[in-house]
């Protein structure tokens, strides 16, 4: 990431003016924040007279939502302004009121005022949250006027309960705060504040009171007033930074401060990337929060591992940069430094370890490696007790607990191996003696430990001393541990036991571990190697809805964008219709990009989750999925597995459509060249010949009297000639336009071929009569199923073609046999042929074989329609150069049709 | 023929089409009566023309209709369609609601008097028949039902020769598959027997089959026997 601050030219800086023009690009509504440092400072009252002031400059607005606590001032300041009516919600038997989001973007007002910013809805309203509604107001392009109070924004959320004890649960994202067009800060002194509050002038809810009242002293409120000051002002610092970037102010940028936080499975994660955040937002630097994946990330339970993502999702959330880092064989603190150094880092923060000596004497201490080797980079070592307790927000897709289930089976294999064990040890001891019949145990134990792991080994190792104990050492049959080789006996076989099993759960974790992504990979490998051979976009869907259920066991629906909304395109097993919730929480995951409906944040009552699919371009899509099982629908394994696959079908659902948005493209050019090329053909064919009517009228008018009569004969020759030329011309762009439009529907009968052959030469006749024609018809051919007209014009048009490029005086042969099962007529001439490379392309639409100026009168169009009608009737044609003389010849072929219901034997 | 010239009523909108035909027509000893409109073509049907040539393009009336509408207030008078459209349906079509023939635009002057020269032949035929047809080198005698080529009696089943006596009853005028198959047999709508027939026919009085000179085929549509003479 480039460093923004850093611009030597006096250039504005391209993210600066990106925000600005993505402010710009959509209307969206402005959000205007009035913070307190605590209830009662007159938040409430201060919105309500800039809402007044701004309702007498004539501005449209209502209220969402505004709580008065029953405070007259308040109440009065209401007068005049239109209220939104609240929803009523049936919850638990109650009726509750909520801010009625719908029903204000219905009357789309310019200005909204909606109360209490942090405030936490009614389960099954959309959002859990109203700030998600203020969002959703604002992406309407409805500014919104709210109030918070300091202690509910998140990053300071800890901070504040530190200092006045009390925990706030209702919080606001520092981004929200932080995208806020205005943010005016009500203040009240704490001495000011403690007045009101004696008068009564504060609400304060009866079960907190005494909550409130320790909550309320003056170091308190001091506190908190200073808290408010202090985050308005870095809102301000920072707005200004924007300002001078934006129009490009030199300024003494701070020099390019980077914080890295470091994260592990330890619950207080989320402490500290909410300090990485204060510290980065104080140094106005960007931040990251690093996970360094080793050896021991193999080892974490789904609890653990859930942390560390949700962490890792918080400091995406707080405005930081996530990222995970495969370990390699050093110390942890060597990757840390080695990504610090490549990534100009200059503060790390860090946990400090809650480790005891001994465990860092034995497993060293990141905190200290890191330290001794930081070289100039910061490091910040938080204690423990700073940052305790911290919660991590729920994640916005809640994932389901994997089954544990107790397997008795390993314990009993690991008594029998004992059993074992000592069968075999009373064998050696007959034979052998007492010597290395603890070794035989021994094995037993390791064993065990190797193939079932540590409890099971531990077990094998009690049982073995016991057993050992008991059957061979003296007194026999009895178990002491009064002799210090019985004891030493025990203490081995428990320490064997618990290094082997270690060692070997380590390597069978990490190869269970490693067969798992084995075998994800593969299936991944598989489903792209199965995208990348699909061309149509539903073949990719159902692949992609297919391979999701199969791999998830989950039921999947696809849902892509259509006129403006988006239908369901696939689904597995086969979907067509989703309940009105779904389709709700569907489009609300396709136009706000996130999460919708079961177990996330909106609409969480829809039956199904769905989730955007995108790709590098943007959305492309929404998956549904759902399952029978109650309860959260995924174990976070597979969320990160269908979070690859449904990048994967991303991926090719955007690939089908840019392939088919080339083909559009290339069928738009080749339009494009047909049309270019009618149009020449037009105004040559058809100017031509009406020049030449023109031509020989205008002169058979004007000269009258000087024309002898075989020049006027002449003239009124070429007058018809060349008009039924013209009328030849019409009659074949009449017929291409048919073919075309896909008008052409053959009226097929049985037809006797010579029949037609004669009607095409009368037809002709006039053409050919430079000509001498032939005809070599084979007898006894039986009749065919053809269109007698569209034959006699594929026979015209072939017959015109041979006139127009055979010499005058030349033979025009036509010849016709039986060969198999078809028909065979062809056109043969004496002309010069066709050049070896336009045998296919003569069929195309306005070719012609003689390019450049010397073209020869006609439409290109007689053998493309020639085709077009012999293909229609189920018939060939093709093109060649004669193989005895020079000369075209064009052949086609018609099926014989296999009932002929006797009609020969009849003739 | 009648001393007093032969009245023709054309009905056409294109007012060079109907100057065309009046000049042509009148050249050739016709009396010309002029409508543009389908109204105006009812009006001077009361003056009785002696034939009708009828645009099927009108622009206040549907062509067919007009067509039917002539047909029912004069049974006897023949009409020849003027068509702009090539399409053979609609040429059946016409020739189904009653038109003698058919002229497909843009037409030669020859042309349109041969149709309209055996469209009226026809009808004079209905009054006396000539008791031989002869065109080229076939003669046809009805009355004997002697069929010769080149001066050599030529033997003819009576299914042939009752499909060439239609046809010579006709001659010049185009005969629809419909018409013919109707004329020969009372059952059969299927023009493949009729095919056949023609087939066989030509073998017999064509002197190349394969290239006719009498017995002409009408694509799409039907028959038509060489005018005589």
């Amino acid at each position: 990431m480039a460093d923004q601050r850093r611009d030597s030219e006096h250039r504005p800086s391209p993210e600066a003016l990106l925000e600005a023009a993505r402010r710009e690009e959509r209307r969206v509504g402005k959000l205007r924040i009035f913070v307190g440092a605590a209830p009662g400072v007159g938040k409430t009252y201060e919105m309500l007279q800039q809402a007044q002031a701004r309702k007498k400059d004539g501005y449209d607005i209502v209220i969402g939502v505004v709580e008065t606590h029953g405070r007259r001032e308040t109440e009065a300041l209401l007068a005049g302004l239109e209220v939104v009516p609240r929803r009523r919600l049936h919850y638990k038997g109650q009726w509750l009121e909520e801010m009625d989001l719908d029903a204000i973007i219905a009357r789309r007002p310019q200005i909204v005022l909606v109360d209490e910013l942090a405030h936490s809805n009614v389960e099954g309203s959309r959002h859990p949250k109203r700030y998600l509604d203020v969002e959703e107001l604002m992406s309407h392009g409805i500014d919104v006027y709210t109030t918070v109070n300091i202690q509910h924004i998140e990053s300071l959320n800890d901070v504040v309960a530190q200092i006045t004890h009390v925990r706030v649960r209702e919080t606001v994202p520092d981004a929200v705060f932080d995208r806020a067009d205005a943010v005016e800060i009500v203040d009240l002194t704490p001495d000011d504040l403690i007045q009101r509050l004696r008068e009564g002038k504060v609400y304060v809810p009866r079960q907190a009171e005494r909550a409130l009242e320790h909550f309320f002293s003056p170091a308190n409120l001091t506190a908190l007033r200073e808290l408010a000051l202090r985050r308005t002002a870095e809102r301000v610092d920072e707005q200004l930074l924007n300002e001078m970037q934006a129009h490009a102010i030199p300024g003494p940028w701070p020099a390019g401060e980077r914080v890295l936080v470091c994260i592990s499975e330890d619950p207080r994660g989320a402490g500290l990337v909410r300090y990485a955040k204060r510290l980065a937002d104080r140094l106005h630097g960007p931040w990251v929060a690093l996970y360094v994946e080793g050896r021991r990330s193999l080892q974490l339970n789904d609890v653990e591992r859930d942390r560390v993502a949700d962490t890792l999702r918080l400091a995406e959330a707080l405005g930081g940069e996530a990222m995970t880092l495969p370990a390699s064989d050093h110390h942890i603190a060597e990757d840390i430094i080695g990504y610090s150094q490549s990534n100009n880092v200059t503060h790390i923060v860090i946990g400090k370890s809650e480790r005891t000596r001994w465990f860092e004497i034995l497993h060293g201490s990141v905190v200290h490696d890191l330290v001794r080797r930081s070289g100039n980079i910061s490091v910040h070592v938080i204690s423990g007790d700073t940052i305790a307790g911290q919660p991590i927000p729920k994640k916005s897709v809640r994932a389901a607990e994997r089954d544990r289930v107790f397997d008795p089976l390993p314990y009993i294999a690991a008594l029998l191996s004992v059993a074992a064990a000592l069968g075999f040890g009373e064998v050696i001891w007959r034979w052998v003696g007492r010597v290395n019949i603890d070794l035989v145990f021994l094995t037993a134990v390791v064993a065990t430990a190797v193939r079932f792991g540590l409890w099971p080994s531990l077990l094998a190792s009690i049982a073995s001393a016991i057993c050992y104990n008991t059957f061979f050492v003296a007194p026999y049959f009895r178990f002491t541990l009064a002799d210090p080789t019985n004891f030493s006996a025990f203490g081995f076989f428990t320490l064997v036991a618990v290094l082997v099993s270690n060692v070997a759960a380590r390597s069978r974790t990490q190869a269970v571990a490693a067969m798992e992504r084995a075998r994800t990979t593969e299936a991944l490998y598989a489903f792209s190697r199965k995208l990348a051979g699909t061309a149509t976009l539903d073949d990719v869907l159902w692949a992609t809805a297919y391979q999701t259920a199969l791999m998830l066991k989950v039921r999947v629906v696809l849902l892509l964008p259509e006129h403006g909304t988006i239908a369901v395109k696939a689904g597995y097993p086969p979907e067509d219709i989703l309940d009105s919730a779904d389709l709700a929480a569907a489009k609300w995951a396709w136009e706000n990009d996130r999460a919708a409906g079961r177990g996330s944040d909106t609409l969480p009552g829809a039956k199904r989750l769905f989730l955007p699919m995108h790709t590098g371009r943007g959305a492309v899509g929404v998956m549904g999925i759902d399952s029978d099982k109650a309860g959260p629908l995924l174990t976070p394994d597979q969320r990160r597995l269908l979070d690859a696959l449904r990048d994967q079908g991303a991926l090719a659902i955007e690939r089908v459509g840019l392939v088919e948005e080339m083909d559009r493209i290339e069928r738009a050019a080749e339009t494009e060249r047909l049309r270019s090329a009618l149009l020449t053909s037009i105004s040559h064919d058809l100017k031509t010949p009406l020049a030449a009517v023109l031509g020989a009228a205008g002169t058979l008018r004007d000269l009258e009297t000087k024309l002898s009569s075989g020049e006027k004969a002449d003239l009124l020759a070429t007058i018809i000639d060349e008009s039924e030329r013209l009328n030849r011309f019409i009659a074949n762009l009449l017929d291409m336009t048919k073919l075309e439009s896909g008008a052409v529907s053959p009226n097929v009968a049985l037809h006797d071929l010579g029949e037609i052959v004669g009607s095409a030469l009368r037809r002709a006749s006039r053409i050919l009569s430079q000509h001498k024609v032939e005809l070599e018809l084979a007898p006894d051919l039986p009749m065919l199923e053809l269109d007698a007209v569209l034959f006699e014009q594929v026979l015209f048009n072939l017959l015109d073609n041979a006139a127009k490029y055979a010499p005058a005086g030349t033979t025009i042969c036509i010849e016709s046999w039986r060969s198999g099962d078809s028909i065979c007529l062809r056109v043969l001439d004496e002309g010069s042929g066709i050049p070896a490379g336009d045998l296919e392309n003569i069929f195309d639409k306005f070719y012609r074989a003689q390019k450049g100026d010397q073209v020869r009168a006609g439409t290109g169009l007689g053998l493309a329609i020639s085709r077009g009608f012999v293909e229609a009737m189920r018939g060939t044609i093709v093109a060649a150069n004669r193989p005895d003389r020079s000369g075209a010849m064009f052949t086609i072929c018609l099926p014989i049709p296999r009932q002929r219901q006797g009609l020969d034997a009849a003739a | 023929m009648n001393a007093a010239p032969l009245r023709v009523l054309v009905v056409d909108d294109e007012p060079p089409i109907r100057k065309l035909l009046r000049m042509g027509l009148s050249a050739h000893g016709y009396q010309i009566l002029e409508a543009s409109t389908g109204k105006a073509a009812l009006d001077m049907l009361g003056q009785a023309p002696d034939l009708v040539i009828l645009d099927l393009g009108l622009p206040d009336t549907q062509g067919h209709e007009l067509l039917r509408t002539i047909r029912t207030r004069s049974e006897s008078v023949p009409i020849v369609v003027l068509s702009s459209r090539g399409d053979e349906a609609g040429k059946v079509q016409a020739l189904d609601f009653g038109a003698d023939d058919y002229v497909t635009k843009p037409f030669g002057m020859d042309e349109l008097l041969a149709r309209m020269r055996a469209a009226l032949r026809h009808q004079l035929q209905t009054h006396g028949e000539r008791p031989v047809f002869r065109v080229g080198d076939l003669s046809v005698d009805l009355v004997r039902r002697l069929v010769k080529v080149s001066d050599k009696e030529v033997k003819l089943s009576p299914k042939e020769y009752d499909l060439l006596r239609v046809l010579v009853q006709h001659a010049g005028k185009v005969l629809t598959h419909k018409f013919l198959l109707g004329e020969l047999w009372d059952d059969l709508t299927d023009a493949q027997y009729l095919r056949v027939y023609v087939r066989q026919l030509r073998q017999k009085i064509e002197a190349d089959p394969e290239r006719p000179q009498y017995l002409l085929t009408e694509t799409g549509i039907g028959y038509r026997l060489r005018a005589p003479d």
